[in-house]
C-alpha cells in the first residue's frame, strides 16, 4: 500500500488545505445540529448558490470585495429563508423526516440552479491567481492551500471565542446539550437558533469562496460530493459534539485530499469506496464516534 | 370473519390501484403507455423501500444499490451472447457465455439483491438513527463507484444497451402486484409485526424478548431481494446505466415513499402512482404540450423542481403522508358489530 502511494510536500498541503475547508463546512453542519438535531443535506446548496454569486459577480465585472460581499449576502439571505421555511415548520419531527425533508430542499435548489444557469455551469475567475504556487524553501505549494488553512484557524478561533465569551454562545451550548432544560431556563429558541443558523450561514459563505479557488468551474452540482463526505466526517468523528465533528470533518477532507493526490489514476477511481467503506468500518466499530467518550446510555422513557 | 374482510381491503385497495392504472394505460397510445409502465417499475421499487423503511423505521439510502445490482444481474444474462463483446468488452468468462431468459434472469436479480442485501445487513443491522443512514449512503456510493469502473461484471461507463426489452405493460403490472403481495404477507406475518412492534417502541419490543437486530436483518434481506426484482424489471425496460441508479432515483423514489405515507403499504403505492403521474405529466409539458387549448411549455428541469417543492409542502403539512400512514380499511357502516 505504501509502495503506490507517493506524498510529497505538496500533496500533503493540499490535504491540509482541503480538509480546513471541509472542517469550516462541518462546523457549519455541526452548529445547526447542536440545535435543531437536524442534519441539513442542502448545506452544500448554500455553497452552490454562493458559488454562483461569485461566478456571476466576475461576469459582470464586478470588483473581488463586491463579488464576495454578494456572495455573503445571497448565502445568508438563502439560510435565514431556509429556517423559516422549511426547518421551522418541522422542528420537533424525527430526525429521519428532517433529514430528508433537506433532501428534498437539496434537490429542489439544485434544479432550480439547473433551470436558471444551465448544466454546464459558470467560471468564477476572479481568485484565480490563488491556484499558482509559492515555493517556501524548495517546495511548491499553493497560495489556496494556505489561504484555506489560515481562514480556516482564523474562523474556529472566532467562533470558540463566540461560544465561549458571549451570552448567546453559551445559550447555544446549552441548547445543544438539552434544548428543553435550556429553554426553561429562559433560553429563547428563536433567538438560538437563528443565530447558529446565521453563523452557519456566514460558513457556508466563506467556505464557497474557497472552493471556487480550488474548481472554478460552478455547476448546479458544485459542492454536492463535498457535503456527502464531509457529513459521512461528522458522523465518524461524533454529532453530537462541534469538536469532534470538526475534527471529523477535518479527517476526511485531509484523507481525501491526500489519496486523491497520492494514488495513481488506476487505483484513485475507486477513491470513494475506499473513503466510504472506511467510514462504514468505524460506524460499526464506534457508532457514536471516532472522537468522542464511549458512553453507554440508559433508555429514557419520559 | 371480521379480521379476513379486513386483510383483502389491506391487500385488494393497493393491488386494486396497479391493476387499475395498467387497465388506464391501455386506453393511451402508446408512447403514453411507457410513462404508465415507468410508474408500475417505480411501484415495485417503492414497495421494496418500504418493506424495509415503512416496516421498520430506520431510513435507508442505500436500497438503490440493490435495484442497480439487480439491474446488473439480469441485463449482464440477458443481453445477447452475440452483441455481449461490442458493449461489454471486458467481461469475466463465464458472465460472457450464460445467456438466460426473461424470467429466469429476474429471479436471478432477486436473489443476487436477496445476497447482497443480507451481506451488507450483516455488520450494518447493528447501527441505527443517523449512524445507519450514513452506512447506508456508504453503500450505495460503493456499489456505485464499483459498477461505474469495474468492466469485468458488466458495461461500465457504458449504457445497457440490447437487453430484450420485455417489460411491457404485463410484465410491469405484473410484477407490481407481486411486489406488493410480497409486502403484504410479511407484514402481516409474525415477523412484520415484531418489526412494526420494535419500530413503534423498541425498549418494550426488547423487553419481551424480540432480537431487533434479527428482525430488521430479515426485513433488509427480503426489502433487498424485492429491490433486485425492481431493477431487473426496470433494466428490461429500457437501457439503463450507473448514472440512471444513483442520487436522482434514490431521492425520487425515497420522495414517492414520503409523500405517500412511509408506514403503509397502501401508501407506498398512492406515492408512487401520485408522483410518477405528476413527473410524466410534467415531463410531457417540458417538450411542450397543449390542455385544452392552452400551449404549456415549461423549460427543462421544472419537474425536479415541483417533485422537490411537493415534497417539501407534503411533510411540512403532513408529515405523514398522503395516506396518513394508514393501510385501507372498511368504511364504518362496514365494519358490522366491530367495537368502536
Amino acid at each position: 500500500m505504501i509502495a503506490i502511494l507517493n506524498i510529497n510536500w505538496q500533496t500533503l498541503a493540499d490535504a491540509v488545505g482541503l480538509g480546513s475547508i471541509y472542517a469550516l463546512m462541518a462546523v457549519g453542519i455541526g452548529l445547526v445540529f447542536g440545535v435543531l438535531r437536524l442534519v441539513n443535506f442542502a448545506y452544500g446548496q448554500l455553497i452552490m448558490a454562493g458559488a454562483f454569486a461569485l461566478a456571476l459577480a466576475s461576469q459582470w465585472g464586478w470588483p473581488l470585495w463586491a463579488g464576495v460581499l454578494l456572495c455573503f449576502a445571497v448565502v445568508v439571505v438563502l439560510s435565514a429563508l431556509m429556517e423559516v421555511i422549511v426547518f421551522r415548520p418541522l422542528r420537533g419531527h424525527s430526525p429521519a423526516v428532517m433529514l430528508v425533508a433537506t433532501f428534498a430542499v437539496a434537490f429542489l435548489l439544485e434544479s432550480i440552479a439547473l433551470i436558471w444557469f444551465g448544466s454546464l455551469g459558470k467560471i468564477a475567475a476572479s481568485l484565480a491567481y490563488l491556484q499558482r504556487p509559492v515555493t517556501i524553501s524548495g517546495v511548491d505549494v499553493r497560495k489556496i492551500a494556505i489561504v484555506a488553512t489560515v481562514v480556516a484557524v482564523l474562523c474556529l478561533v472566532a467562533l470558540v471565542a463566540l461560544l465561549s465569551r458571549t451570552s448567546v454562545g453559551l445559550q447555544m451550548r446549552a441548547a445543544a446539550i438539552d434544548f428543553r432544560t435550556a429553554r426553561l431556563l429562559g433560553v429563547r429558541a428563536n433567538r438560538v437558533i437563528g443565530a447558529a443558523v446565521l453563523i452557519s450561514g456566514v460558513l457556508a459563505a466563506a467556505v464557497s469562496v474557497l472552493l471556487t479557488v480550488q474548481s472554478p468551474l460552478v455547476t448546479p452540482d458544485f459542492a454536492l460530493r463535498d457535503t456527502i463526505l464531509v457529513l459521512a466526517g461528522v458522523v465518524l468523528g461524533g454529532m453530537y459534539r462541534l469538536g469532534s465533528a470538526t475534527l471529523g470533518g477535518f479527517v476526511i477532507g485531509f484523507a481525501s485530499g491526500l489519496l486523491g493526490g497520492a494514488l495513481p489514476t488506476a487505483q484513485s477511481q475507486y477513491l470513494p469506496s475506499f473513503l466510504f467503506a472506511a467510514v462504514i468500518l468505524v460506524l460499526l466499530i464506534r457508532p457514536q464516534g471516532l472522537f468522542t467518550r464511549s458512553q453507554q446510555q440508559a433508555v429514557e422513557r419520559v | 370473519m371480521r379480521r379476513s374482510a379486513g386483510a383483502v381491503v389491506e391487500l385488494g385497495v393497493p393491488a386494486l390501484l396497479v391493476v387499475a392504472a395498467a387497465l388506464l394505460a391501455t386506453v393511451f397510445s402508446h408512447s403514453t403507455q411507457t410513462y404508465f409502465i415507468n410508474a408500475l417499475v417505480n411501484v415495485a421499487i417503492v414497495v421494496a423501500l418500504y418493506a424495509f423503511i415503512g416496516n421498520s423505521g430506520v431510513v435507508s439510502f442505500g436500497h438503490i444499490s440493490f435495484v442497480a445490482l439487480g439491474a446488473w444481474t439480469a441485463g449482464v444474462l440477458s443481453v445477447p451472447a452475440a452483441e455481449k463483446p461490442a458493449i461489454m468488452p471486458n467481461l469475466a468468462h463465464g458472465l460472457r457465455t450464460t445467456t438466460v431468459g426473461n424470467v429466469p434472469s429476474l429471479a436471478l436479480a432477486a436473489a443476487v439483491g436477496a445476497a447482497f442485501a443480507l451481506l451488507v445487513g450483516l455488520p450494518l443491522m447493528r447501527l441505527s438513527g443517523l449512524a445507519a443512514g450514513i452506512a447506508t449512503f456508504g453503500v450505495l456510493e460503493i456499489t456505485h463507484n464499483i459498477l461505474r469502473y469495474w468492466e469485468k461484471i458488466g458495461p461500465g461507463l457504458n449504457t445497457f444497451s440490447s437487453v430484450p426489452e420485455t417489460t411491457g405493460l404485463t410484465q410491469a403490472a405484473a410484477c407490481a402486484v407481486i411486489a406488493v403481495v410480497v409486502a403484504f404477507v410479511y407484514q402481516r406475518s409474525r415477523y412484520g409485526r415484531v418489526l412494526r412492534a420494535t419500530r413503534e417502541d423498541a425498549a418494550a419490543a426488547r423487553a419481551v424478548g424480540v432480537s431487533m437486530y434479527m428482525q430488521r436483518l430479515i426485513a433488509f434481506t427480503l426489502s433487498g431481494a424485492l429491490a433486485g426484482f425492481a431493477g431487473g424489471v426496470y433494466v428490461h425496460l429500457l437501457p439503463l446505466n450507473t448514472e440512471a441508479l444513483y442520487l436522482d432515483l434514490t431521492f425520487i423514489t425515497l420522495a414517492m415513499l414520503v409523500i405517500g405515507g412511509t408506514t403503509s403499504l397502501l401508501g407506498a403505492v398512492v406515492g408512487a402512482l401520485a408522483v410518477s403521474g405528476v413527473d410524466s405529466f410534467l415531463a410531457t409539458a417540458e417538450n411542450g404540450v397543449s390542455i385544452a387549448g392552452w400551449n404549456v411549455d415549461l423549460p427543462a428541469g421544472t419537474r425536479v423542481v415541483v417533485v422537490g417543492a411537493l415534497m417539501a409542502i407534503v411533510l411540512i403539512l403532513r408529515p405523514l403522508g398522503l395516506t396518513g400512514g394508514r393501510e385501507a380499511t372498511l368504511p364504518r357502516w362496514a365494519r358490522i358489530g366491530s367495537a368502536p
